[in-house]
């Protein structure tokens, strides 16, 4: 069952607290006064440079800064702009965001208030995974609430300002998450991502200016705004501040989730907070950041869980979803299900896309099945090569990315198979 | 009319909320098939008058998406994850039980209708491996005796 974090910090700190989870209990414990002083006391511009000069970054994979982003909604522009909080948490891995709703939807919602006020949007559409049934009623209790206060609507917090929040419930793709994707979705499409550009800022949801954040991105906020740049900058690294959910999941003694600051080392996290493998047994592997990330082998471990340091061992902190192996791990089999998944759930709409996550597939099963050849490691390579930046959206340069990583760190395994013919790990976890 | 007069009612509502009507049809599509079980080809003529769409494209909007379908299912939905973290702890023995135990290859349906047994990919759920969705609702850290006696307590 879902669990607070086991380490917490001002995300999740009430986490625990069943009270957070009301309007009125988010409030005694210190909620909305953030956007009250947002809406009352600060200008638009002032809010962007806040956020910009706070150096928070995107929490949804792609770690663009926050601030930037509401920068870029035109100002001169008589059309109504549009917020999207995404919600659609799908990448394998991570389930920050569930928790995040279920417990922490006020703070979510007060986050999403005061970008709302920044750049003068008229409508938030907070998008759903449609598996996450739960996590979206809790969403729409609180808005609810929110409304009843009259907090949000036509005259949000009796300022004049007017913001309405609709939820939206997806139905099952991974390609929603995209935030192109997403938009076609929301606006009763297939999900299949746009072309770029026009960005969304120019041309988002329904057509019109639209800024894309992530659920955990918009929490943050209220904080910022409370206490100030400097205290949120004491978090985390100089290029990356702040904390963020980690979730850690496969092989360990403790899987769950971890507050913790940007820049804390992987090892950390993986043995002291989570306790290490069971049974004695050694890591071999960790994927540090969703399954689009690619694999870190064991001696890389003591990195730092921010982008500018993950960038240089050629893997990044994504949605910071925390996957641990151990020594019995087969590779080829972690290749397998990383490249079945991505040939499930491309769109199709890029020829690179959906022959290559095919390929992929059927190459990487082939040498599972000990039918490979060695020939097969540098088609492999070559297709993978080949998805990278030039597809519609990067969904395709997530297919390769993995793939590539393991072949960097673990073609050993691949070359066992070829050579014996055969799976040589027989405790591997089962395909 | 196949789509009752509550459920219409309630994708006006819903309608009214959007910009486009449009906005609204992933919604309705999900209390059509809360009401129905999924969208057959009359709801679909039906929501694409409502929507002012043709009914091809309702249908590919429906097919699009592993939550909608367009033909009568069993009575349940049970899906076992199989991605990487539920797999490393254990998710496909699961499943290969659970076939055996119900005696269907997933994915599948049991003769009598009751079940639908498959498996998905990530739902979020990673560190309460293996899991299993059912319906709506999540089932985590499972074993294999707590997952055979949830679904022997399923209902007809
Ligand atoms: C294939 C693919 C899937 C994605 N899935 C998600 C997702 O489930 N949730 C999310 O917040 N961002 C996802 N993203 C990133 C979004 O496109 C977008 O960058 C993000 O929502 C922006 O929010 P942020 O700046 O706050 O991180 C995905 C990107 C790609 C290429
Ligand atoms: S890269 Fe893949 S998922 Fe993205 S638009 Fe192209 S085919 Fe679709």
């Amino acid at each position: 069952m879902l669990q607070s974090p086991y380490v917490t910090s001002y995300l999740t700190e009430h986490f625990g607290n069943d009270e957070f989870t009301t309007l009125d209990g988010y409030e005694r414990l210190g909620g909305y006064q953030a956007a009250r002083k947002a809406l009352t006391e600060m200008s638009p511009d002032d809010l962007i440079e806040l956020v910009k000069a706070s150096g928070l970054q995107g929490r949804g994979g792609a770690g663009f800064s926050m601030g930037m982003k509401w920068s870029f909604m035109p100002k001169e522009d008589d059309r109504p702009k549009y917020l999207v909080c995404n919600a659609d948490e799908s990448e394998p891995g991570s389930f920050k965001d569930r928790i995040m709703l279920e417990r922490g939807a006020h703070q979510m919602l007060e986050g999403i208030l005061i970008a709302a006020w920044a750049t003068g949007a008229a409508a938030t559409f907070i998008y759903i995974r449609g598996e996450y049934s739960f996590p979206a009623d809790c969403v729409e209790r609180a808005v609810a609430e929110a409304y009843e206060k009259g907090y949000f609507g036509a005259n949000a917090m009796g300022t004049g300002f007017s913001h309405d929040v609709r939820v939206t419930r997806g139905a099952g793709a991974y390609i929603c998450g995209e935030e192109t994707g997403l938009l076609e979705s929301l606006e009763g499409k297939k999900g299949q991502p746009r072309k770029k550009p026009p960005f969304p800022a120019q041309y988002g949801a329904f057509g019109m200016p639209t800024t894309v954040n992530n659920v955990e991105t918009y929490s943050h906020v209220p904080h910022i705004i409370n206490k100030g740049i400097d205290w949120f900058r004491a978090f985390g690294t100089d290029k990356s501040p702040g904390t963020t959910i980690f979730g850690v999941s496969g092989h360990v003694a403790r899987p769950g989730l971890y507050e913790l600051p940007l820049g804390t080392p992987l090892s950390e996290i993986v043995f002291e907070h989570a306790g290490g493998v069971p049974g004695g047994r050694k890591v071999k592997g960790v994927i540090p950041g969703g399954m689009s990330m690619p694999i870190l082998p064991a001696g890389l471990l003591d990195v730092p869980m921010a982008n500018e340091f993950l960038r240089e061992q050629k893997t990044m902190l994504g949605t910071g979803g925390i996957m641990v192996m151990d020594e019995t791990t087969c590779m080829v089999r972690v290749a397998s299900i990383i490249s079945y998944f991505f040939r499930d759930e491309s769109c199709g709409q890029c020829t690179q896309c959906r022959e290559g996550t095919g390929w992929m597939n059927k190459i990487v099963e082939r040498i599972e099945r000990g039918a490979g050849e060695q020939s097969d490691i540098d088609v492999l390579l070559d297709v993978a090569g080949k998805m990278e930046a030039s597809t519609i959206c990067a969904f395709a340069d997530a297919a390769a990315w993995p793939i590539q990583g393991l072949l960097r760190h673990f073609s050993e395994d691949f070359i066992a198979h070829i050579g014996g013919r055969k799976c040589p790990f027989p405790e591997s976890f089962e395909l | 009319m196949v789509i009752s007069e509550p459920i219409r009612s309630e994708i006006d509502a819903e309608i009214a909320k959007f910009p486009k009507p449009r906005g609204a049809l992933l919604r309705a599509m999900h209390l059509v098939q809360a009401e129905h079980g999924h969208v057959s080809t009359d709801c679909a003529r039906e929501l694409a008058e409502i929507f002012e769409m043709r009914p091809i494209e309702v249908m590919e909007v429906v097919s699009f998406y592993n939550m909608f379908f367009d033909k009568p299912q069993a009575k349940h939905h049970v899906y076992v994850c199989t991605n990487l973290p539920c797999s490393l702890r254990g998710a496909r023995v699961l499943l290969a039980q659970l076939e055996s135990h119900l005696g269907v290859q997933a994915p599948g349906d049991t003769a009598d209708g009751r079940i639908h047994l498959g498996h998905e990919e990530c739902l979020g759920a990673c560190a309460y491996a293996p899991m299993m969705r059912i319906d709506d609702q999540y089932f985590e850290d499972l074993d294999v005796e707590k997952a055979k006696s949830i679904l022997d307590s399923l209902g007809e």
